[in-house]
């Protein structure tokens, strides 16, 4: 018999800047599926374990509508309204019209054919960190503007309006965000994706939201549009701008991992899925909610449970992984949690990848005597922030 | 060495690519859509391996050896 134990807080606390919480090796041993408490009042689950993760994420009992609910702080209720559009809180079949629209845009063999722009993106960074001051912060010169340049590219976002959709990301992904923050940030990246959009109406580009506003069937209403285009945008550009300086950071830190692919470029592939795993940036996991009563390793799932999805658990769980809080490029096991499972599985994975794989390799091949500029301990990990990683990377690279 | 033969449910796909990444020679992705096309239903015996890892790695459950459960 289980005996119900009273729900605890989501834990944050980090024993070390590149592992998860302690408390997740104790619940993933001994209850997988736990109760959570979740700031405001309001009760579900944490799951822990890598294989319940996988088969809630792939089990339609659980629902990614209403999910607009967070781990780590309380969402104002006039803000868990889902809009129209916002595919990522919808299920099969209403959610399967968004991602049929934008699949096609994201396949294995388009991000090949991409791979020489970001070659290109990535060197002309680089040229500019050489010709400038060091030390350098590798966040601002390197990890922040290429994936923001790629999506950008891919989705016809002028120069001019970049700088708008930077900044109010990093006020939604913050958890020390005011409500009244929050809704400013949210209504200004909307509008600005409106103008966006708006813009391609008159002037006709060959970007990917031109083409979703000129469908000769026209599928999508502007909100749609504005929802669509700022799930790619924010989306494909937060992560992979963390893990590329977050990976670096890790690679310092690391010699003997980062001698390894010096000496065998071609580890470079899977050493990518590795950091993936390892450093799971999506550190507050995702989260469902139960559209039925759900019996789930012995505990009773109640329908409208919020329940999260521990990935960054989940990634270190020993029994996918032999040593798991080890970094280990070598790895045989390379399949991961961290573009998270079921239909909803991150639509620009093959995109994160390129970039990672282009963008780390060439950074560590062009500076080979890059390194921290400052000790460690004043390297500022982003705790606060939805996504994980490090506010500012300040390296040297010569001499 | 028994055939395998592939499964493929186009209607519950999701369009990760995940099978396309793994074995090129064996699953390949819609151009307009981004859903799977199995270009080799009935893989050689060397491709086994690899075309199980994509069949329980697949996000959407779509794929699946004859004769053989779901994931």
């Amino acid at each position: 018999m289980t005996v119900t134990e009273p729900a605890a807080p989501l834990p944050t606390r980090r024993p070390s800047v590149f592992d998860p919480p302690e408390e997740f090796r104790e619940l993933r041993e001994k209850r997988p599926v736990s109760r959570l408490a979740f700031p405001g009042g309001g009760e579900g689950w944490l799951v822990t374990r890598a294989d319940v993760v996988r088969r809630v994420l792939i089990d339609p009992r659980f629902s990614s509508r209403r999910q607009n609910v967070s781990p780590v702080r309380e969402i104002p209720k006039d803000m868990r309204v889902s809009l129209p559009g916002l595919f990522i809180q919808m299920d099969p079949p209403e959610h399967t019209r968004y991602r049929r629209a934008i699949t096609a845009q994201f396949t294995v063999k388009r991000m090949r054919d991409l791979r020489a722009r970001i070659g290109e993106i990535v060197a002309g960074h680089l040229d500019r960190m050489a010709a400038g001051p060091e030390p350098a912060d590798l966040v601002a010169a390197f990890a922040r503007p290429i994936p923001l340049l790629v999506i950008c590219e891919m989705l016809g976002v002028p120069e001019q309006t970049r700088a708008v959709f930077v900044r109010n990301t990093a006020v939604v992904g913050n958890r020390e965000s005011t409500p009244d923050e929050l809704r400013a940030a949210v209504e200004g990246n909307r509008e600005g994706m409106r103008a966006v959009i708006r813009d391609k109406r008159d002037r006709p580009d060959d970007g990917f939201i031109s083409a979703l506003v000129h469908e000769d069937d026209a599928r999508f209403t502007e909100e749609e549009l504005i929802s669509i285009g700022l799930l790619l945008l924010v989306n494909g550009n937060e992560t992979t701008a963390n893990m590329l300086a977050f990976g670096t950071y890790a690679l310092l830190e690391h010699p003997d991992q980062r001698a390894l692919l010096a000496a065998d470029p071609g580890r470079w592939e899977p050493a990518v899925e590795e950091l993936l795993r390892y450093l799971s940036v999506i550190q507050f996991g995702i989260v469902r909610v139960a559209a039925a009563d759900v019996d789930l390793e012995g505990e009773r799932i109640r329908e409208g449970d919020p329940v999260v999805l521990g990935l960054p658990a989940a990634n270190r769980d020993p029994a996918f992984y032999q040593d798991p809080d080890r970094l280990d490029v070598t790895r045989a096991e390379l399949s991961h949690l961290a573009f998270g499972h079921g239909v909803h599985q991150c639509v620009g994975q093959h995109l994160a990848r390129a970039e990672l794989q282009i963008g780390l390799r060439a950074l560590f091949e062009r500076f080979k005597g890059l390194r921290l500029a400052v000790p460690s301990t004043a390297v500022r990990p982003r705790s606060d922030m939805s996504i994980y990683g490090v506010h500012e990377l300040p390296v040297r690279w010569t001499g | 060495m028994t055939a395998v033969r592939i499964l493929a449910d186009q209607d519950i796909c999701c369009g990760s690519g995940v099978c396309a990444m793994r074995v090129p020679d064996v699953f390949d992705q819609d151009e307009r859509t981004g859903i799977v096309v199995v270009l080799v239903p009935e893989p050689p015996p060397e491709l086994h391996v690899a075309v199980r890892g994509a069949v329980t790695h697949c996000p959407s459950l779509a794929l699946r050896i004859e004769g053989e459960p779901a994931p």
